[in-house]
């Protein structure tokens, strides 16, 4: 039953790593769906596998990793194409014209050998049927959409010749000089100090209004997510425990890992004296991964007998889904 | 830019000049000098020269001035006349001596320069981007056998293989009917059949280092963000290996471009020596011997001259390949 708004429709989706130790499950059945124009926040902790979801979903795992199985379904214009299973034709075509990324290094992601306005070009050129002087006159355009004061200038700068803010902005006004549906943001703050990184948010969120695309935001940074998010899916070991609108999961989170994390992030003013509440235990290691609900061994609420036998699937609560046994009762309840 | 390079000329005039002294202090602090030489093979060969004949000849040579002052006479010959002396045992001047090896030298490093470039850079991308492949470990086994396989004892097979089996002549670059005779069809033909052995054995191991590194190099950059990127955008898979991570792991192979400069006159002696090709190599190695110190100091001369100015050649390659080291430049 997809509506009609969505743009991006992830199923069970899969990433593994084949090591030489063993499998590890980096994405182990995620289902998400990006709805157009809104801001989707991914959130979970390090190792959590939202950078390989989203990498996955432009097929950008390096191997040894590699996508086991699951469907990506993205809806454009001219109808639903099917990703996991694309061509290289389409997968090509797809990139970057359908859904750019930004990544979290801005120094790093750009090429220090080329100028900005070369790589601008370049995209543009991949995917639109235009002269290089008109791509030049485009690129231009962005540079300045983006904020980057003397375009016309900076547009035959080197990367290494900017700051990493103004880095961070020619890597967006790249991202979205071919116009795509949905932007998929790594991180994109990360490397940044704080009054850049507020700077960046609020660009993207102007951005996101003069162009309509629908933003992933792939985030470490509660923060960063409650600022931006329209709607949230919060990750442990590869799925999604959590998903739904963003108020409501910062507000109430319903399963016991996004509450852990929530009581674990320093708020300003109120009980600022108060300790931090830590997550108990580890994050397992990747080659042994706790069976039954993953979170269990770490979780307050565990039910001995329960949750380390069975593997929650997704249960509606209220207009939220969460992945947590607590809830599957009232699921039951409900004819 | 121009300020930089104006001093690093400065940079090249000094080392020249501490290179010159040094090479001609080395030459003479070997005890005995030419006429002594020349005595023991008198006195080998049965013969006796007399004391006056002695006297005479180190006369002639000026061996018995100062040291200083026979450096004087050598570099002020050099940088006024452009002549680098007499060769004592070939009895020709030194420029003649090597301006006659300068061409088979040079055709003979250029040809197995291109050869390593034209097999290793392909190998080597391809060794990279399929690392742990069947592929990339035939290579890699190919290429050790390659650089531990010594030159000479390669050198030695392949003639004896080609004397066996398709009886070419032993070593040098031509025909014995060919030798001496003027330049003709015939003569660039014949050359061109000796020509591939050397190139061959001097080709081998450095194929096979710059396998090596050009996989090293690359793999190093096959994996960095901005190569997700280029993906990310939609580029085909062989056009932004090209452009992005091929690219940039060449800055390490332009940084020491100039180095093949000395080797295109004095490179490759020992392969020279066992296949007794006309290079500079040999001569040097003979010059050495005899204590031929006019012919080893303007050689060494030359070579050091080439050494440091293919190092400016290198830093103007790389400037022009690499605009982050271009734009440092500009700043100084």
């Amino acid at each position: 039953m997809p509506e009609d708004d969505v743009l991006l429709e992830i199923e069970d989706l899969r990433t593994h790593f084949l090591l030489d130790d063993g499998v590890v499950c980096a994405v182990d059945g995620v289902d998400l769906r990006v709805r157009k124009g809104e801001t989707l926040a991914i959130v979970g902790e390090s190792g959590c596998g939202k950078s390989v979801m989203a990498r996955s979903i432009l097929r950008l795992v390096d191997p040894p990793g590699q996508i086991e199985g699951g469907r990506i379904t993205l809806h454009r214009e001219d109808g639903p194409v099917e990703l996991v299973g694309a061509d290289k034709r389409l997968l090509r075509q797809v990139r970057w014209r359908d859904i750019a990324m930004v990544f979290q290094e801005p120094m790093a992601s750009l090429s220090l050998v080329h100028t900005i306005g070369s790589q601008i070009v370049e995209a543009v050129r991949l995917h639109e049927n235009v002269g290089k002087a008109e791509a030049r006159e485009r690129a231009i355009d962005m540079l300045d959409r983006v904020g980057i004061p003397k375009p016309r200038r900076r547009v035959d700068a080197y990367p290494f010749e900017l700051s990493g803010g103004m880095r961070q902005r020619a890597m967006i006004a790249m991202a979205l000089s071919c116009r795509p549906s949905l932007l998929i943001a790594d991180e994109p703050t990360t490397a940044l100090d704080v009054t850049t990184q507020a700077q960046i948010l609020e660009l993207l969120r102007d951005l996101q209004a003069e162009f309509g695309m629908a933003i992933m935001m792939i985030t470490h940074d509660l923060g960063v997510a409650a600022q931006v998010a329209d709607r949230m899916a919060v990750m442990y070991l590869g799925r999604v425990v959590e998903y739904g609108a963003a108020e409501q999961v910062l507000s109430a989170p319903r399963h016991p890992y996004a509450q852990a994390l929530l009581r674990s992030m320093p708020r300003l003013g109120r009980a600022s004296r108060t300790r931090l509440a830590a997550i108990k235990g580890m994050v397992p290691p990747p080659f042994a991964r706790p069976a039954g609900c993953t979170f269990h061994p770490r979780c307050d609420s565990a039910m001995t007998g329960r949750c380390d036998t069975v593997t929650p699937s997704r249960i509606p609560v209220g207009d939220r889904e969460v992945s947590c046994l607590l809830y599957d009762d009232e699921q039951e309840e409900r004819p | 830019m121009l300020g930089y390079f104006g001093r690093r000329l400065l940079y090249v005039v000094v080392t020249l000049w501490a290179i010159s002294i040094a090479a001609f202090v080395i030459i003479n602090l070997p005890p005995g000098d030419y006429v002594s030489t020349l005595i023991a093979n008198a006195q080998a060969g049965g013969e006796g020269l007399t004391p006056a004949e002695i006297v005479n000849l180190r006369l002639r040579y000026g061996l018995d001035d100062p040291i200083f002052v026979q450096y004087w006479r050598w570099i002020t010959a050099i940088l006024l006349h452009g002549d680098f002396g007499q060769s004592f045992a070939w009895n020709q001047p030194v420029a003649t001596l090597i301006g006659e090896r300068v061409a088979l030298s040079a055709i003979l490093s250029i040809s197995s320069l291109l050869m390593v470039w034209a097999i290793a850079f392909p190998i080597g991308i391809y060794s990279a981007v399929k690392q742990y492949s069947w592929g990339d470990y035939g290579f890699s086994f190919l290429g050790f056998i390659g650089m531990a396989v010594p030159e000479f004892m390669l050198a030695l097979v392949l003639m004896y293989i080609g004397f066996r089996f398709f009886g070419a002549s032993v070593g040098g670059l031509f025909s014995p009917e060919f030798q001496d005779a003027a330049w003709n069809l015939g003569k660039v033909l014949d050359l061109m059949g000796h020509l591939w052995v050397p190139i061959l054995v001097i080709g081998v191991s450095g194929t096979a280092g710059m396998i090596r590194v050009t996989r090293a190099n690359l793999l190093d950059e096959l994996y960095r963000p901005y190569v997700h990127t280029a993906r990310a955008k939609g580029l085909p898979e062989w056009k932004l290996l090209l452009k992005y991570p091929v690219r940039m792991s060449l800055s390490p192979f332009f940084s020491t471009v100039g180095w093949l400069l000395p080797g295109l006159i004095g490179g490759e002696t020992i392969v020279s020596v066992v296949m007794s090709l006309p290079t500079g190599g040999p001569l040097l190695l003979s010059g050495v011997m005899s204590q031929d110190m006019y012919l080893v100091g303007s050689f060494i001369m030359i070579l050091s001259t080439l050494t440091v100015v293919g190092t400016v050649v290198s830093d103007l390659a790389l400037a022009w390949w690499d605009p982050r080291i271009r734009k440092r430049y500009k700043r100084e």
